[in-house]
């Protein structure tokens, strides 16, 4: 049947159709999808794992057991799962297993914009580049059947424009797969002399698959009328060259893109008279046609920053570009931001009237890093908040301490901050960790983590109790605080305590995320216009709902969920709480509840 | 038939997903080949979000270009003129006329612009401009602009009213069906 279908759907349909039996994986955009569809298929046991290393080295338990398997995870989630790939590469699997790894060209939704084919040549791993769903689909399939032929991890890679774009799939049904007998064998023990063995046998297994390259269709040539020029690429790439010169060159169309094929290039070249290499980021094509001595214009002529586009690749042919209308006026940007009622306005607020020094992490809490707020100095990489503010403060001392905090939201603290976090409770700086609490990973859209209590299907599951966890490190009890970010004065409070007490200490600011389902709003509130002088104190927090007409704040009654910030701002008590105006009106009390 | 291309763009949260949705069923309804290209993550966070929606034969590249645009569906009134380049130029917008402020505004660096739907219109581009969000109220539900901008699209296709309420049927939930094809109607007939 037809189907259209989210590049990430489809992959989740192949690994379904391919049999696979397991998957872990940590959301990341744009990678999250393919793992949120896999459960939806009750043969596939899924689940989310605390960080990528964690949910790579299940997977390839699962291998092991004789499943076939799988993780998916973004680009900078294969850094973390670096250390067990390059081993597992050594080791080979038993069941078939991929890993998906979803790069994001264009920082989208991402810190970097790092080129995920260098790990594949890196760990010596095959990795197949779909370039729309039905490949991304065909792929997944395709991946197992090398797996489990050569005995090796194959990476699958997937790029924004595949994973969030729908095409069309037609899909087949699933083949059941046995597990594969375990069997002891003490080849798989990674000590020098197994390991040095096992790298010969990688060097093999390269060789082996080099030779699929030349032979496999899924590098393939489609013959063109012109041979001025021979194209080759791969991925998101190929559609593009595809848009801008339809059929007129030859276009060499990379489906692996590791090991690439020698002979099958060199033919491709020597049948036209200049080849393009049409690649996103680095020049990985371009170097090994180079290195096996097929002179080609590349990155000379495309950008190695960026996502492309046809525009892209048109503009650097120097292509007649299309005409096109704008208005005469600056259209003011729109950037995201935290959303009416986020729990986390309330602690940056707290953080920029402290001008606090803030060493940021990942997630949805990043938003406190903009105007209005402007209450985050820097970020990194997942959990670098903790451990990048111990050494600061290391380095600066007291005079830092009292100033310095991490932010840190749930998920990233389970995923890479819990452990530094020990650090601090083990080396001692007076290092004011902030844990924000929101009971959800919020940015990728909502999934469960080990401190919600619930699993990849809503399920009642095992609960990590954060303040627990910190008197588990040695943090004393009063030095584990827990606020309520709604509540302005509390934070203010406790905040300074923190900073000036001579102890590493946490705060954890406790507020489910104001989009969660099972969150119950208050009433809108609403601004009192005779009352309001026009200070614009309210405006300080940045809220969505608030804005100014002819001198005045307006609250917007459709977006407002009566988190009640803005009215602890303002000075003249203008602000009215939608709670209060109306029972006034109704004429009797109504409870309230934001949780 | 050469592909043609829809952009569907609003603000993070208004519901442009679901419209692209429908309109990818409905192309594929038809038995052309379909490309929906959209946008998850941080930008969903009340930023400036853009979908893009192709249809033709052979569709490849999912992105849409400045200038390439037949339509521009925009589901607030700034969006419009942002996107604005992206339009071919006999290209048609089909827009809400609600303000939704950004965040510049908000703080006070920058002003909403007045009149910007008449700005577009100065510039030449057909633009078709309603207040999406009253006609969805009348609906039954605030959230029904996408399918209100949906109804008025509609009409500038030479496709039975009927494929396009099949689409729709095919994306959204059974018990808002007359809520969402009362709110198709008002677009297509406002």
């Amino acid at each position: 049947m037809k189907q259209l279908m989210l590049g990430n759907k489809a992959v989740a349909r192949g690994l379904f159709e391919a049999g696979c039996r397991f998957i872990s994986s940590y959301p990341g955009t744009p990678s999250t999808e393919i793992t949120e569809e896999a459960v939806k298929y009750d043969e596939i046991y899924c689940e989310w794992a605390p960080n990528e290393k964690v949910a790579l080295e299940a997977a390839f338990g699962a291998s092991l057991a004789g499943a076939r398997a799988a993780c998916a995870m973004k680009h900078v989630g294969l850094n973390v799962a670096a250390d067990p790939l390059f081993s597992i590469s050594y080791i080979g699997v038993q069941g078939g297993l991929v890993i998906c790894v979803a790069d994001d060209p264009g920082m989208h939704s991402s810190q970097n914009e790092q080129d995920s084919r260098h790990y594949a040549i890196a760990a010596k791993l095959p990795m197949l580049e779909p370039s729309n769903a039905q490949e991304a689909k065909d792929y997944v399939k395709k991946a197992y059947e090398i797996s489990e032929q050569f005995k090796t991890p194959v990476l699958v890679k997937m790029v924004t424009r595949i994973a969030h774009s729908q095409s069309v799939v037609e899909t087949e049904d699933r083949v059941e797969r046995e597990l594969i007998p375990y069997e002891k064998d003490q080849e798989r023990v990674m000590m020098p002399a197994q390991a040095k063995r096992a790298h010969y046998k990688v060097e093999e297994r390269t060789k082996a698959l080099t030779a699929f390259a030349e032979e496999d269709k899924i590098n393939r040539i489609e013959e063109g009328t012109d041979k001025a020029i021979g194209i080759i690429t791969s991925s998101t790439s190929y559609q593009y060259a595809k848009e801008v010169y339809g059929d007129q060159y030859s276009i060499l169309k990379l489906g692996m893109i590791n090991p690439l094929p020698v002979e099958k290039i060199k033919n491709f070249a020597a049948n036209v008279d200049r080849v393009l290499v049409i690649e996103e980021l680095d020049p990985i094509i371009e170097n090994h046609c180079k290195m096996i001595g097929v002179q080609v214009s590349g990155k000379d002529i495309f950008p190695l920053v960026d996502e492309f586009s046809q525009r892209v690749v048109a503009d650097c042919m120097e292509l007649p570009s299309k005409e096109f209308r704008s208005v005469d006026v600056q259209v003011p940007a729109r950037p995201p931001i935290m959303c009416s009622g986020c729990p986390h306005r309330g602690i940056f607020y707290t953080l920029k009237k402290n001008k606090c020094m803030v060493y940021g992490d990942i997630g949805c809490y990043t938003l406190g890093a903009v105007a209005p707020l402007n209450a985050m100095d820097l970020n990194v990489c997942m959990g670098a908040s903790l451990s990048g503010m111990h050494g600061f403060n290391k380095a600066r001392g007291a005079e830092a301490e009292r100033r310095t905090v991490g932010v840190i939201g749930d998920s990233t603290f389970v995923h890479s901050g819990m452990t530094g976090l020990a650090n601090i409770a083990y080396n001692q700086s007076n290092s004011v960790s902030i844990i924000l609490d929101n009971s959800i990973t919020g940015m990728t859209g909502h999934q469960q983590n080990p401190t919600t209590g619930k699993n990849i299907k809503g399920d009642p599951a095992g609960q990590i109790n954060l303040v627990d966890f910190c008197y588990a490190l040695g943090f004393p009890k009063e030095r584990v605080r827990i606020v309520d970010p709604y509540d302005l004065k509390q934070c203010d409070e406790v905040l300074k305590e923190e900073l000036e007490v001579c102890a590493p200490s946490v705060i954890i600011s406790r507020r489910p995320c104001a989009l969660l389902k099972y969150v119950k709003h208050n009433p809108a509130y609403s601004v009192d216009s005779d009352k309001c002088v026009g200070c614009r104190s309210c405006m300080q927090i940045g809220c969505p709902s608030l804005s100014f007409v002819d001198g005045k704040a307006v609250i917007d009654a459709t977006q407002c969920v009566g988190c009640g910030v803005c009215k602890q701002m303002c000075h003249t008590g203008a602000i009215l709480d939608g709670l209060l105006t109306q029972s006034a009106v109704s004429g009797e009390s109504k409870e309230g509840s934001v949780n | 038939m050469a592909t043609r291309n829809l952009m569907i763009v609003g603000v993070g949260g208004q519901g442009t997903l679901l419209a692209s949705k429908m309109l990818g069923q409905l192309f594929l309804n038809q038995g052309f080949d379909v490309k929906v290209s959209e946008v998850h993550g941080m930008s969903q966070r009340g930023g400036s979000v853009v979908t893009y929606v192709r249809f033709g034969e052979k569709v490849y590249s999912p992105l849409i270009e400045k200038g390439e645009a037949d339509f521009i569906v925009s589901f607030e009134a700034l969006e419009a003129a942002r996107w604005l380049p992206y339009l071919k130029m006999d290209g048609q917008i089909v827009t809400n006329t609600q303000e939704i402020n950004p965040m510049p505004v908000i703080t006070g660096a920058m002003d909403y612009p007045d009149d910007i739907i008449g700005k577009i219109k100065a510039t030449g581009a057909q633009v078709d401009a309603m207040d999406c969000l009253s006609l969805a109220r009348e609906a039954g539900s605030q959230k029904a602009v996408n399918i209100v901008l949906m109804g008025r699209l509609s009409k500038y296709f030479d496709l039975p009213e009927e494929l396009w309420l099949e689409a729709l049927d095919a994306v959204v939930p059974e018990k808002f069906r007359e809520l969402n094809h009362k709110a198709f109607e008002l677009g297509r007939n406002a």
